[in-house]
């Protein structure tokens, strides 16, 4: 069974969600995602200031196995990226929803965040996709 | 559609593997990381369950002409008992419909083929048996379902599984050279593999299987998945089936032109007279290595530009855990030069041409 932190919001795409104090929300992808990719050997954030759209690829995860698109789970614009995983890619894999975060951004809708899953939400959607 | 299960099935789920629809069997992809994985066959010992692939034994007074017909390399090669012969096996129009190593034996021969083309391989042989059948000798070819195969890699492979064979083998089998092998009753040993590193393919029979793996596991070998089997085989240079060539594409077009066993002039095997007018109007494609120079990863069928040249595609790609880049096969023009570009995801990302294998018993053959 997988890690699923119950203060997080989640996408149904499998990206975490993360509310910071200063408004901004942090993203990555979930313990059950990194697991099944395996070991992550690249990872591609999106560029500080690009400003995504819901839904829409804005990242890429890549194991030795295979390449997967990351989908922002809200609108936004990007402030910050973690620089660490052009290096480290593994600690994705080593630390899914700490040091293996992708980026951060300044939501364009600071409600659409409540619009994703909860903990307990995402257990189900795990359930349910077998 | 249910999946075929090797004997060691419950073994590989007991072990935490993650298993996997292969050629239709339910095989371990890895046992929780495919990068250890890689790692400890580099640097001291896996071990591969590949009883999924088919042991075919082709005996008869016929098999060697037959052998000679069926397969591009020549058997007539294998000077001895024990002498092993990799080769492609052909369609009338040099395309390549498995490749396969053959085993002389005392009193025959021993092929082992691919298990995703098991089938159409048994069909085709069997044909081309009939087909021959009034004019050689009779060719008996028999599956070997009884028997299990696993390899094991690795600088220590070899000293690791000596203790741990039947007593009668030990000897013979540790004065194996590389590509030759030893038997026993239904044991067989070879020196070969398909990683880069030395190391051992047994073949032995399935009821003795599931204690031969536990023993070689409290030896300190580490089961390995298939999901490194192939990162290895690609370090390697070592041609995929079904993924770097197949029926549509020659040897001379997948790196494997030195398995075409060209004299003597007048053996007539099947493929020959495709391949040698592909030979002789020049200009065909060929497989050479990729090392990514840019970001990001290589994979398979990405678009490969090498300028004037013309366009390619990769065939197999990946992250090398060895050499810490992507590379890549990739059939190409055959005038590319030692630049190329390629498409990953719409970004054009420079790379390097290179003969492969890029790594060999752990060591990097390729300036990065």
């Amino acid at each position: 069974m997988s890690h699923i932190p119950a203060e997080l919001r989640y996408a149904p795409s499998h990206e975490w969600v993360r509310k910071e104090a200063d408004g901004t929300l942090t993203i990555g992808i979930s313990d059950h995602a990194q697991a099944l990719l395996g070991d992550l050997v690249f990872v591609e954030t999106p560029e500080v200031g690009a400003h995504l759209d819901a839904g829409g690829a804005c990242a890429v995860v890549e194991s030795v196995k295979a390449a997967s698109d990351v989908y922002a789970p809200v609108a936004g614009e990007v402030v910050a990226v973690n620089e660490q995983l052009a290096d480290s890619p593994e600690l994705v894999n080593g630390d899914a929803y700490g040091d293996g975060w992708l980026f951060r951004v300044k939501p364009a809708d600071a409600a659409a965040v409540e619009a994703l899953m909860d903990a307990d939400a995402y257990a189900a959607h795990l359930e349910a996709e077998g | 559609m249910t999946l075929r299960r090797t004997t060691l099935h419950a073994t590989h789920e007991a072990a935490g593997a993650r298993m996997v629809d292969f050629a239709g069997w339910s095989m371990p992809v890895h046992y929780g990381s495919q990068i250890d994985e890689h790692h400890a066959v580099r640097r001291q010992a896996g071990m591969f369950d590949v009883s999924h692939m088919t042991v075919v034994d082709v005996d008869g007074p016929g098999a060697r002409d037959y052998l000679r017909h069926l397969l591009a390399n020549d058997v007539d090669k294998l000077k001895a008992a024990g002498r092993a012969l990799y080769s492609c096996m052909l369609n009338p129009e040099g395309g390549v419909l498995d490749d396969l190593i053959t085993y002389r034996r005392a009193d025959g021969y021993r092929v082992v083929v691919n298990a995703a083309t098991r089938d159409k391989d048994l069909a085709w042989m069997r044909d081309v048996a009939a087909r021959l059948s009034g004019t050689l000798a009779p060719v008996a070819i028999r599956e070997r379902d009884d028997l299990d195969m696993i390899a094991v890699q690795g600088p220590a492979a070899r000293d690791l599984c000596l203790p741990l064979l039947p007593e009668s083998l030990r000897a013979p089998a540790e004065a194996l050279t590389p590509f030759t092998a030893t038997e026993d009753g239904d044991w067989f040993v070879a020196r070969t593999g398909y990683t880069g590193e030395d190391g051992f393919e047994v073949i032995l029979p399935a009821t003795a299987t599931p204690s031969f793996w536990q023993a070689l596991a409290a030896a300190g070998v580490r089961p390995i998945g298939l999901g490194a089997r192939d990162t290895l085989r690609l370090e390697a240079g070592m041609n995929l089936y079904g993924t770097d060539m197949d029926e549509q594409i020659t040897p001379l077009e997948s790196g494997l032109g030195w398995t075409v066993a060209w004299t003597p002039a007048d053996r007539d095997f099947i493929g020959r007279q495709a391949l040698e007018r592909q030979q002789a109007d020049g200009g065909h494609r060929r497989l050479v290595g990729l090392v990514l120079e840019g970001r990001g990863v290589l994979r398979g069928h990405m678009s490969v530009s090498a300028g004037e040249a013309g366009q390619g595609e990769t065939t197999s790609g990946s992250f090398s855990p060895t050499l810490g880049v992507s590379i890549a096969l990739a059939r190409v023009p055959a005038d590319a030069g030692e630049r190329v570009t390629v498409d990953i995801r719409g970004k054009l990302v420079p790379a390097k041409v290179v003969k492969p294998p890029f790594v060999r018993h752990g060591k990097a053959l390729i300036d990065l």
